[in-house]
């Protein structure tokens, strides 16, 4: 099992924000993508296949199939559980409606992988306004979880998530756009990994500690604020600052950071990306509890660590069918490669595989690569 | 009077509701002359501008993202499952 955090599984391209060019549905498109994570003694690859299709003047169709292929022998997996490998399997569809200026989109995602299912719908709408400087997005998705145990075929737990969204394209100058984006996320039922645990002191134990089930509480909201801005250079480059701001009623505060620079030369586009995420850390999260059952709640979860996480991206774009010609039926087409560096220092989560003494464990930190190879074709 | 107050205070949240609804509404109707004319918008319209030019590929690095880290939402995409271990 993989999946543990409630996940409000609204994508771009099921309820994103409207296109500059407003009043028009998306562009007719297909991408085949190839993904690799690799870090902390984890391996996730598979396909992703995205497909989009306009039928009429009005109507256009998404569908996109997503596979995750986990081989995972991760810090938490090595000190509590044993290596193990497992498959997701995502697939989702879209229809996005066209009617004078505004946009109506239905969406319907289903993820199921071998202990945790998870099915989801999407719905939103867009206005363009102000001569179409200005685009107006409001989103709800409403989510179910089925969270087992591949151990124990009677264990089953349920979560229900609610989705909420405005979003707000504008804009500024014939350089300038920015987006503002507020979310809110809730979450309700069983929303703890079964597998994981926690540690507390017991001076019984030869190492001096011993091991929990972790426990969470059952409801979770949290309010996201991001904003972007995305700037037109005189040379014809373009450079983009995002911030968001981030909390939630499990305490974690967060605000992350990023900035992108993208610029074309022949054929090719080169984008070059920054990002610095930097949280505060759950209110029941602790490396190591007092005793046994110390507190109501307790979880000792990495990610609810406070923790500081960069990620140093590279990618090329080369375009192969040029969209001043075209070729056949193909208006463009692009073949991507990208690199996502990704390194995360944890401030209280220490890493107990070293053998290290109790209380002299390092801090853990994660070095990840993220590879992402895909072909585009618009037609 | 205890039914009188709970109309008002229903009345109250129904307003309340509905008049952000009415005033985008309202504002969407106005006719403001665009400061930025539809020929002045090629920049905007190149795609080294898109906001979001490879969904495929946000979707699935916002995944990792929320993944990896505690927070989730405002940046846009999201993924379903995550490869938490």
């Amino acid at each position: 099992m993989n999946l543990r955090q409630s996940i409000v599984i609204v994508t771009l391209f099921l309820a994103g924000p409207g296109s500059v060019l407003a009043g028009v549905l998306p562009e007719e498109r297909g991408d085949v993508l190839y993904h690799r994570y690799e870090g902390g003694g984890v391996t996730i690859d598979g396909p992703s296949v995205l497909v989009r299709k306009q039928a009429g003047k009005n109507l256009s169709f998404i569908g996109n199939y997503y596979i995750d292929m986990v081989s995972s022998a991760s810090i938490d997996v090595i000190t509590t559980a044993s290596p193990y490998t497992e498959e997701r399997t995502q697939w989702s569809l879209g229809m996005d409606y066209l009617r004078g200026n505004t946009t109506m989109r239905l969406g319907y995602v289903s993820s199921e992988e071998p202990d945790f299912d998870s099915t989801t719908y999407v719905f939103s709408v867009s206005e363009d306004m102000f001569g179409d400087l200005t685009t107006l997005t409001l989103s709800y998705a409403y989510g179910e979880d089925i969270v087992g145990r591949t151990d124990d075929p009677t264990f089953r737990r349920e979560n229900t998530r609610q989705h909420y969204g405005v979003s707000l394209s504008q804009i500024l100058t014939r350089n300038l756009i920015a987006t503002v984006n507020f979310e809110t996320i809730t979450d309700e039922g069983f929303l703890n990994n079964p597998y994981r645990s926690v540690r507390y002191l017991d001076p019984g134990s030869p190492q001096g500690f011993s091991f929990e089930p972790e426990l969470y509480p059952e409801t979770r909201t949290s309010n996201a604020l991001g904003v972007r801005a995305r700037y037109f250079l005189p040379y014809r480059a373009a450079l983009e600052a995002e911030y968001r701001f981030y909390t939630d009623t499990w305490e974690i505060d967060g605000h992350t950071f990023s900035l992108t620079y993208v610029h074309p030369w022949g054929p090719f586009t080169f984008e070059g990306k920054f990002r610095y995420h930097d949280q505060t850390g759950a209110a029941f999260f602790r490396d190591i509890f007092p005793r046994a059952q110390a507190t109501n709640f307790r979880g000792r979860d990495k990610e609810l660590s406070p923790l500081t996480s960069s990620t140093f991206r590279g990618k090329v774009t080369y375009d192969f069918i040029d969209s001043n010609k075209g070729w056949g039926i193909f208006r463009r087409g692009t073949l991507n490669f990208s690199l996502d560096h990704l390194i995360i220092d944890y401030d209280e989560f220490r890493d107990i595989s070293t053998g290290a003494p109790l209380g002299d464990e390092p801090l853990y930190q994660l070095k990840a690569n993220v590879y992402q190879i895909f072909v585009s074709l618009w037609y | 009077m205890a039914k009188v107050g709970d109309m008002t205070m229903k009345s109250v949240k129904i307003v309340r509701i509905l008049l952000p609804v009415l005033v985008f509404a309202g504002l969407a109707g106005c006719s403001i002359e665009p400061w930025v004319k539809p020929y002045e918008r090629d920049r905007l319209a190149d795609p080294i501008m898109a906001l979001d030019s490879d969904p495929v590929s946000t979707s699935y690095i916002q995944h990792v993202y929320e993944a990896r880290e505690g927070a989730r939402g405002g940046e846009g995409a999201a993924g379903g499952g995550c490869g938490c271990n």
